[in-house]
């Protein structure tokens, strides 16, 4: 259980960014951007910004002492404008005045003359234009071409997923607080503190072991501050370097909401095949991935598309092609599910189309496909287990899915204003990163003379419940109390050369690093206690409960009092360990490989009620079977669920980024991009955990959790779309999300 | 210019701060004060992040209320009690935190200190203790990361383990509540030391500096303005608030807030459902603040309660320099936020006669989020129908023009008229004739015409229930 994090969390004790304690003489930054989405920078005019009070700099590319620089991936991002603006809301210069209200002030204060140029906000049109972040990439298997030729039916469409603002509740910021002999010390909101102090280091041109970076928690991520906290925590670093003095930069929700990505919104067009069967035979797509300005993660998150552009089913013929588009947006990033759950919507549009051409319920279709235990994926990987075909029987059975769609069948008789719909959701998710590099993973263990532990690693807690996991790994690696255990925040200093806290990995990789650690402080005490006990063979001894044990019988001798014994014989109480993910490879060039540890599982099966007067819907139940494998905590699991499955919803039904003519964020308040509240909740969740049956998974047997369950989402447009089509039979409604009011509305007025 | 000094028990201590009365309190409580416990989340009301409690005596006893820090200026809290999460703590957690922690309702813990605190709001000011109370106190707090499954959880387990705690603001509530562990000792005190403070108890001040009524709509468009200006906070005009009836007009004070319309047995028998209604359209800790003529003068074309209020004929009693006078509501909007009000007059009170015996009164919403959310058209009807006949009709739309619309010409077309569907569905075409949507982030134009359609539908389906099969598009 989350039990010591949530303490601090119910009595408002839990620190974040904007809450730690700053030293005297902290200064506040405020950001400059830049007015246009498109243009040539005439020139920054900080005249009248400078003469107001409180002002102490306003930099400017110009002032950045090392590279101006903060793409990870592809260098295509300028930490402050150079010649150049590509997006409303760049940053363009940093005001840093003795408060926030003065720095911003007088950052409203500074003219941003720019020569506007044409912008580009469509992918569809950038790609035309032949505007792309990277090269196109396909991943193919069999022959496409040839096999719609033995297809009994072929249909084709487009489909359409929206941009997602993440809504942290925290938003970006960082402290930057200048040390002795030319450090520097960031308090920063981000998964990914390795990642912020090699861009500090380069911005301000000094060696990384100058930079120190330290997470003590975030409030929330998603995936929003995997790459996207590093700009600010790079400004900061700026300011505090110029200046002197310690400098914080938070950014207001409106700042947040404009200036920074969303998750990103493809428009795709399939093609897919089957048989009289139903089985699925051949499926080709292209997705347009709106990128947005600059690369930030969209090469990789397109990869992630094109490994998942078949989901959980066994598609002999695909071939799947991605474009990165540049547009004149704030760059698209990371969100749960990274760029997952885009291509998963597409296959089930093609599914629920194919469906209704052939006049079968669309679960037909995913039942007959569904990935059986040792088929391939096209990147050539292996479904290593059944526990894909388990979780859609258990699902059928457990909730018994007839009843349930007798139930809105007979609802929908009996009802004309409203009309029910079910859809079943599938999900089989890759875990580790597809960039095999990033799977590894330090942790540093102390046990210290009380015999109290703490545990660093390079995990970023963030709400998932990765501390409390790591908790009961090191527990259990030692033999002691959870109670005895601490994890430490998280950094730089302590574990270094870390990856981002992201791609679900981060309680499996910190987690094998940290039972590593505790492996060997654990070898180590053996001895000890071996030559204590006057035992010969150190093998025969373990820790159980606390207490020392010999070939399983308690020896009389303590945790507290083998800890003291070995600092007496001055044996090392520290470990540090690494992890890296074993087996794991790709072959970019011939889009084959291993990828990935494992794959995560589940069905959900949602219900959906929709007026059909009004055109609201409502997401009534959605019940869930989730392999979890061999949970370390049932609770933090059920919870990573729960949450995943409602922004899934609001993405798919409620949650819609809207832009200005000017390319600038219309919804950037949340009193117009709405997420979903209490009441928006389906009224019934139910999850249940796939006993495990042995396949391959995670540290101690767990699987990780973070991002798959948001995919059950999908399922609430698919649930919602066949309450329409209850409604009005017939009606072929487009796929595209979100499936707002208005856009059921539309559907239902649409003549059959 | 000095900041006045504003003085205030804030958790166990009496304080005093001197800053701008227009400094909104949550930058006081955490940049002046330090109490970080109290999280900035959106400045607009709309996350809960920054929940405080706020207590006002009243009758020899305080009254606490959830409101949104982000919100509330600090002139507001003169004379009163301010509890936040850390004021709220003990030793040991109290069995409403212990819930959230048992049930895994927190995740990363930065919107947690607002549910607490709306929970304590809740179990301190609710009428009734129940799960559907409670859910309505927290529906303003968002969390990102739950899902709210767990936080549901939370909720049954507490309120399965509240006793009977009596009404709120009795003393016996208090108490128990604190026998309970519920919360702390010191709101013991609170009452006698807010006594004892004496003289901050604000008099009734001359009108100077911008008014401020419950600033739920000022401070989110106007904050930085309203930083540096003196305002005049109406939340301390006892005149100005309350709801009675006088020969069958129901009169409400323009200060009057949302949550005392619905708490009004009086306002809830001549409007059945009203409670719903504002439910939907603002959270509790927002009705707590935002008030009657407050909704009416922002002059928002798709106001909520301007749209409730239109179609029961509503007249606002103004007060200025050149004396008192009234005006009939939908003669108060001339233009896209134009209102007819002269300098330095103020909205004191507004009134509708009493639906009468049989009269249909039904209100419409379609919003992106169906709660707490702006609508893309909302609608109201008032109607009188018997043995055939639509003896009278007044109906009244927002989002679907500049001001806040009452439907007159569809309106002046039903009433006398026969009650049958093709009439209904004529009076639909008038309405159409009468409305200028434009396209914005609530929907497209063409989406709100096709929505008042279908929400007038509502309406008639509701007077005329058996008319169904001609009135369905």
């Amino acid at each position: 259980m989350n039990h010591h994090e949530a303490v601090l969390h119910v009595r408002g004790e839990a620190r974040f960014v904007d809450d730690e304690p700053t030293p005297a003489g902290t200064l506040h930054a405020a950001v400059v951007t830049s007015p246009t989405a498109h243009g040539r920078l005439l020139g920054i005019d900080a005249g009248e910004a400078e003469r107001l009070p409180g002002v102490r700099a306003i930099l400017t590319c110009r002032d950045v002492p090392g590279k101006n620089q903060v793409g990870t991936i592809i260098p295509d991002e300028p930490l402050l404008a150079e010649a150049a603006v590509h997006y409303l809301g760049q940053p363009v210069a940093l005001v840093v005045a003795d408060s926030d209200a003065q720095a911003r002030r007088a950052a409203r204060a500074v003219h941003v003359p720019v020569e506007p140029l044409p912008p580009e906000f469509d992918a569809r049109a950038a790609n035309a234009r032949g505007e792309l972040i990277f090269p196109q990439r396909t991943f193919a298997r069999g022959d496409v071409d040839s096999a719609w030729a033995a297809c009994a039916v072929v249909v084709a469409g487009r489909a359409e997923t929206g941009a997602q603002e993440h809504v942290y509740l925290e938003t970006q910021g960082a402290v930057a607080i200048p040390g002795e002999g030319g450090t520097l010390r960031l308090l920063s909101a981000t998964q990914a503190p390795t990642a912020v102090q090699r861009v500090v280091a380069g911005v301000l041109g000094v060696p990384m072991h100058r930079v120190e970076v330290e997470v003590r928690r975030l409030g929330g991520g998603f995936g929003g501050k995997e790459d996207q906290a590093t700009p600010w925590a790079g400004l900061a670093a700026l300011g505090a370097w110029c200046t002197g003095r310690p400098v914080k930069l938070v950014l207001r929700r409106q700042e947040d909401m404009r200036w920074t990505g969303k998750r990103h919104p493809y428009s795709s067009d399939f093609r897919i095949g089957l048989d009289r069967d139903g089985r699925i035979l051949a499926y080709e797509v292209f997705f347009y991935q709106n990128a947005g300005a600059t690369a930030d993660l969209s090469p990789a998150i397109l990869e992630r598309t094109l490994f998942h552009a078949t989901n959980a089913y066994f598609i002999p013929h695909v071939r799947a092609t991605a474009a990165s588009c540049r547009t004149n947006l704030p760059s698209n990033t990371a969100f749960r599910g990274f760029g997952g759950p885009q291509a998963m919507f597409v296959l089930e549009a093609a599914i629920a189309r194919a469906a209704a051409e052939m006049g079968l319920e669309p679960a037909e279709i995913q039942r007959r496909n569904l990935l059986r235990e040792g088929e391939e994926f096209p990147y050539g990987m292996r479904m290593a287990s059944s526990a894909l075909t388990r979780c859609w029987t258990e699902a059928e059975t457990r909730y018994d899915l007839p009843a349930i769609r007798r139930r809105a069948a007979e609802f929908n008789d009996a009802h004309r204003l409203e009309k029910q719909g079910v859809a079943v959701m599938p999900v089989c998710f890759g875990i580790s990163f597809t960039n095999t590099v990033l799977n590894q993973a330090g942790a540093l263990v102390h046990v210290h003379t009380d015999g109290s532990v703490s545990v660093s690693t390079g995990a970023v807690e963030m709400g998932q419940g990765t501390a409390p996991k790591l908790r009961q790994v090191a527990a259990a690696t030692l033999g002691i109390d959870p109670e005895r255990v601490r994890i430490d925040s998280t950094s730089t200093s302590r574990v270094a050369s870390t990856s981002p806290t992201a791609a679900s990995t981060g309680p499996d990789m910190n987690g094998h690093a940290t039972r590593l650690a505790g492996e060997a402080i654990l070898a180590r005490l053996r001895e000890v206690a071996a030559r204590r006990l006057a035992v010969a063979d150190a093998a025969t001894i373990g820790i159980r409960a606390g207490q020392v044990h010999v070939l399983g019988r308690p020896a009389g001798f303590s945790w507290a009092e083998l800890v003291g014994a070995a600092y007496a014989e001055r044996v090392s109480l520290s470990a540090h360990a690494h992890y890296a993910t074993p087996r794991i490879h790709f072959d970019k060039a011939t889009g084959r490989g291993e990828p990935f540890a494992y794959h995560a599982c589940g069905v959900a099966i949602v219900e959906a009620t929709v007026d059909v007067l009004r055109g609201e819907c409502r997401i009534d139940a959605v019940r869930v079977v989730h392999d979890a494998g061999h949970s370390i905590d049932p609770l933090v699991d059920r919870g990573q669920v729960e949450g995943g499955l409602l922004q899934g919803i609001g993405w798919m039904t409620m949650e819609e980024v809207l832009h200005l003519p000017s390319g600038g964020v219309a919804t950037d308040t949340l009193t117009t991009y709405k997420v979903p509240d209490l009441y928006a909740a389906p009224d019934e969740v139910e999850v249940h955990f796939l006993e495990p049956g042995g396949e391959p998974a995670g540290i101690m047997g767990a699987k990780a959790v973070g991002e798959p369950p948001l995919m059950y989402g999908i399922g609430a447009f698919f649930a919602v779309h066949a309450a329409i089509r209850a409604a009005r039979p017939g009606t072929d409604t487009h796929f595209v999300a979100p499936l707002s009011a208005e856009r059921i509305l539309a559907a239902l007025s649409e003549p059959s | 210019m000095g900041a006045p000094t504003t003085r205030f028990l804030l958790n166990r201590d009496e304080v005093r701060v001197d800053l701008p009365a227009g400094t909104v309190l949550l930058d006081v409580l955490r940049r002046e004060r330090g109490l970080t416990g109290t999280k900035e989340g959106c400045r607009e009301g709309d996350c809960g992040a920054c929940m405080v409690l706020l207590g006002e005596p009243l009758d020899g006893v305080i009254r606490y209320r959830a409101v949104n820090s982000c919100l509330l200026p600090l002139g507001d809290a003169a004379g009163r009690h301010v509890v936040t999460i850390e004021g709220l703590r003990t030793s040991a957690l109290s069995p409403a935190q212990r819930a959230f922690v048992e049930d895994g309702a927190t995740q990363c813990g930065f919107c947690t200190p607002g549910f607490i605190v709306s929970l304590a709001g809740f179990l301190l000011s609710a009428p009734h203790l129940t799960v559907d109370a409670a859910r309505d106190a927290l529906a303003g707090n968002i969390c990102r990361c739950t899902g709210y499954v767990s936080i549901r959880r939370a909720l049954h387990r507490i309120c399965a383990a509240l006793p009977d705690r009596g009404s709120p603001g009795a003393p016996d509530r208090l108490h128990g509540l604190i026998a309970g562990g519920w919360i702390p000792e010191h709101f013991a005190e609170a009452a006698a030391r807010l006594r004892t403070m004496g003289g901050t108890a604000v008099a009734a001040p001359a009108v100077t500096g911008p008014l401020v009524a419950g600033g739920t709509d000022l401070f989110v468009q106007r904050a930085a303005e309203l930083l540096d200006a003196a305002p005049t906070f109406l939340s301390r005009r006892r005149e100005l608030q309350g709801i009675r009836l006088e020969q069958a007009v129901c009169l409400i004070g323009a200060a009057t807030t949302w949550s005392d319309l619905e708490d009004s047995p009086l306002l809830r028998g001549l409007l059945p459902g009203i409670e719903g209604h504002l439910r939907l359209a603002a959270s509790r800790p927002i009705r707590h603040r935002a008030t009657v003529a407050g909704n009416l003068v922002n002059a928002s074309p798709i106001g909520d309660l301007s749209i409730l209020l239109l179609a029961l004929g509503t007249f606002v009693r103004l007060s200025g320099r050149g004396g008192a006078r009234e005006l009939p509501l939908r003669a108060l909007f001339t233009g896209y936020k134009q209102l007819a009000l002269q300098d330095g007059e103020l909205v004191t009170e507004v009134g509708f006669d009493a639906p009468p015996e049989g009269a249909v009164f039904s209100f419409e919403k379609v919003s992106r989020r169906r709660h707490l959310d702006i609508a893309s058209v909302n609608s109201a009807m008032l109607a009188v129908a018997r043995a055939g006949r639509i003896e009278s009709m007044s109906l009244s739309a927002g989002g679907v023009a500049p001001v806040p619309l009452h439907l007159s010409r569809a309106s002046a077309f039903l009433a006398g008229a026969p009650l049958d569907a093709a009439t209904l569905r004529a009076a639909m075409a008038v309405a159409q004739e009468e409305i200028a949507p434009i396209s914005d982030v609530r929907g497209s134009a063409g989406y709100k015409r096709s929505l008042l359609g279908r929400l007038l539908t509502a309406h008639f389906l509701r007077l005329a229930p058996e008319l169904e099969a001609g009135l369905l598009p």
